[in-house]
């Protein structure tokens, strides 16, 4: 029972880690954009596919360095190409256009790469479990946690210590004092948005390891990642890295005692959070509206 | 009769004889009935989900839930409660309009991108539910094993069931009583203050307006009208689809408003019959009809955002 409970735990934090990187992404996005970006599955896809196909050529480790850059330049040109256009219009816009991109992403890999899952052969030494009893454990499942680790602390280092970090925070609070201070706005929200874009290839490249890739697969981390934002807190990035984290360990848990309620179970936890406090978790007042 | 009002009176009329007519003139296009059914019910969605959109101004993402649950209310209604096809189309929009009514108080207090992505987590909560309640609703299969029932007028029944015309008439007898509602309200005093909202919330605020219960039940009754259309949609298919409570269906929603003009009343309408029969078409000719309508989104957001009818006034002027 220990170790059903232990395994289910461990696999609800990975999932939960997953569902960080891109709630992060997106929620980075959200707040300085206003835009919801519901292609963000659609680049956790490409960055998958991206490393499945250098990976041959590079090894995992090239891959794993080399396709989340690669999958936030591709975020820079769509968010030149077709978003900037629509910053400053009814918020529906961006939402519908992004919508629409989600599925030609989801349509073009399957043309291009085939509707079977790839699979990412990872080093073999990550692929071994730790020991007997904790089969579940493999090496590459501490890595990736590491890693996410890591990823979510330079974000939030780079949030709190570099000039950009400090633009984007403003930004969040008052995008126009912002631009009235003389700093470049549209400058600022597109390295935004390769950052958030980057988190989504870097988790693409993380997933594609552990679970082989889909077409599909960024699809379905989209809608745990929406509510992890909105039970950390619209609009506080501590609180969604605390919302993807809990969803992730719930719908774990509850996979022991009920397992057709798994994915159920972060839909109530939502309705629950927001019925206690409509904020959520580390809302503020004002960040909200 | 000043010159504005024949217009309308001439557009009116075109409307409805082109509604009243279809099933004539669309054999002849390559069209078929049942077609133009869908283009009426979808439209009446897409027009329920406008009433809100278009003349409040709140984003709701996650429409297509109310919908679904119309269609699942009027299916269970069928297959367990009574064979009558009235009585399932009042407590389909009934279970719509209820729900949505509970949801919208919690959610009223958001505005903009946030109320539309708790419109969307929540529209999920209730597609979970079909999709996992296999015993009450079929689970991934869909409710199946109901049919739609003659009208029983006592003397005489109407046939809807094997006759394609007759049930088109009857889903445009739906589609006009509900129409005449939607523009009933939208005329009234209330409906005005919903435009007042949209225009500019802060200064209806001032003007005591109480801004979070107007826009309350706003989503209430377009949530009910929702209901109402998805009755209607399970009465077309006779089958209730857990992916019609999903959020990529909402999507569909919105774009058919956005695409046939958000600002006007039958704009939505129009959408719809571009967007249901260019499905139709797509997905006969191309597997890969998916980034087609996703093209589509890309296309009208950046080329025609204020959709066919903004368009063509536009040009006009």
């Amino acid at each position: 029972m220990t170790q059903l409970l232990l395994f289910n735990v461990t696999n609800g934090l990975i999932i939960g880690a997953f569902y960080v990187l891109m709630a992060l992404g997106l929620s980075l996005i959200l707040n300085l954009s206003n835009v919801i970006n519901f292609a963000h599955g659609g680049f956790l896809v490409i960055g998958g596919y991206i490393a499945y196909t250098i990976t041959p050529y590079i090894g995992f480790w090239g891959a794993l360095l080399l396709a989340p850059p690669l999958t936030a330049i591709i975020g820079l040109i769509v968010e030149r190409v077709l978003i900037r256009p629509l910053y400053g219009r009814d918020p529906l816009y961006s939402l519908l256009l992004t919508f629409g991109l989600a599925f030609m992403i989801e349509d073009g890999t399957r043309f291009i790469w085939g509707p079977q899952g790839k699979p990412v052969t990872i080093p073999p030494f990550l692929a071994q479990p730790l020991s007997n009893d904790l089969f579940f454990i493999t090496g590459y499942r501490l890595f990736m946690v590491a890693v996410v680790m890591i990823a979510v602390a330079l974000l939030f280092v780079l949030l709190r210590y570099t000039r950009l970090g400090v633009r984007i925070r403003a930004g969040t609070l008052d995008l126009e004092t912002v631009a009235a201070l003389g700093i470049n706005v549209q400058m600022l929200r597109s390295l935004n948005f390769a950052v958030g874009i980057f988190l989504a290839g870097l988790s693409g490249v993380l997933a594609a390891g552990q679970l082989g890739l889909e077409p599909t697969m960024g699809t379905g981390l989209l809608m745990p990642s929406f509510i992890a934002i909105i039970v950390g807190g619209i609009g506080s990035l501590p609180g969604t890295l605390a919302g993807g984290l809990l969803i992730g360990v719930a719908s774990g848990l509850t996979a022991v005692f009920l397992p057709a309620a798994s994915e159920a179970v972060i839909y109530v936890l939502m309705a629950v959070v927001l019925l206690l406090r409509p904020r959520g978790l580390f809302g503020e007042e004002g960040m909200m509206t | 009769m000043n010159s504005a009002q024949t217009r309308k009176l001439i557009t009116l009329t075109a409307i409805w004889a082109v509604l009243l007519f279809a099933p004539f003139w669309m054999l002849p296009l390559g069209g078929y009935t049942a077609l133009a059914t869908r283009v009426l019910v979808l439209g009446l969605a897409a027009m329920s989900l406008n009433f809100l959109l278009g003349f409040t101004g709140v984003l709701s993402f996650g429409h297509a839930a109310y919908f679904g649950l119309g269609a699942y209310g009027a299916g269970l209604t069928l297959k367990f409660l009574a064979p009558s096809t009235p009585l399932a189309l009042v407590l389909g929009m009934l279970l719509g309009g209820v729900c949505g009514a509970l949801l919208g108080a919690l959610i009223v207090r958001r505005r903009g991108v946030y109320f539309a992505m708790v419109t969307i987590a929540f529209g999920q909560v209730f597609y979970y539910i079909a999709f996992q309640w296999s015993s009450l609703t079929g689970g991934d299969d869909g409710l199946r094993g109901f049919s739609r029932q003659p009208i029983d007028f006592g003397l005489f029944q109407i046939d809807i069931l094997s006759n394609a015309n007759n049930f088109y008439y009857f889903v445009l007898f739906c589609f006009a009583l509900m129409v005449g509602v939607m523009g009933y309200i939208l005329r009234s005093p209330f409906g005005r203050t919903m435009i007042a909202i949209r225009e500019n919330e802060r200064r209806s605020r001032f003007l005591g307006i109480p801004v979070e219960r107007h826009i309350w039940i706003a989503f209430t009754l377009s949530c009910f009208f929702m209901g109402f259309a998805g009755a209607l949609y399970a009465l077309v298919n006779n089958f209730a689809d857990p992916r019609g409570l999903h959020y990529s269906q909402s999507g569909d929603f919105v774009m058919m408003a956005v695409m046939g003009g958000m600002r006007s009343f039958w704009g939505p309408l129009l959408g719809a019959a571009v967007f249901v029969v260019l499905q139709d078409y797509l997905s006969s000719v191309t597997v890969n009809w998916m980034s087609f309508v996703g093209l589509l989104f890309v296309l009208v957001v950046l080329f025609f955002p204020r959709g066919l009818l903004g368009f063509i006034q536009r040009s006009k002027a």
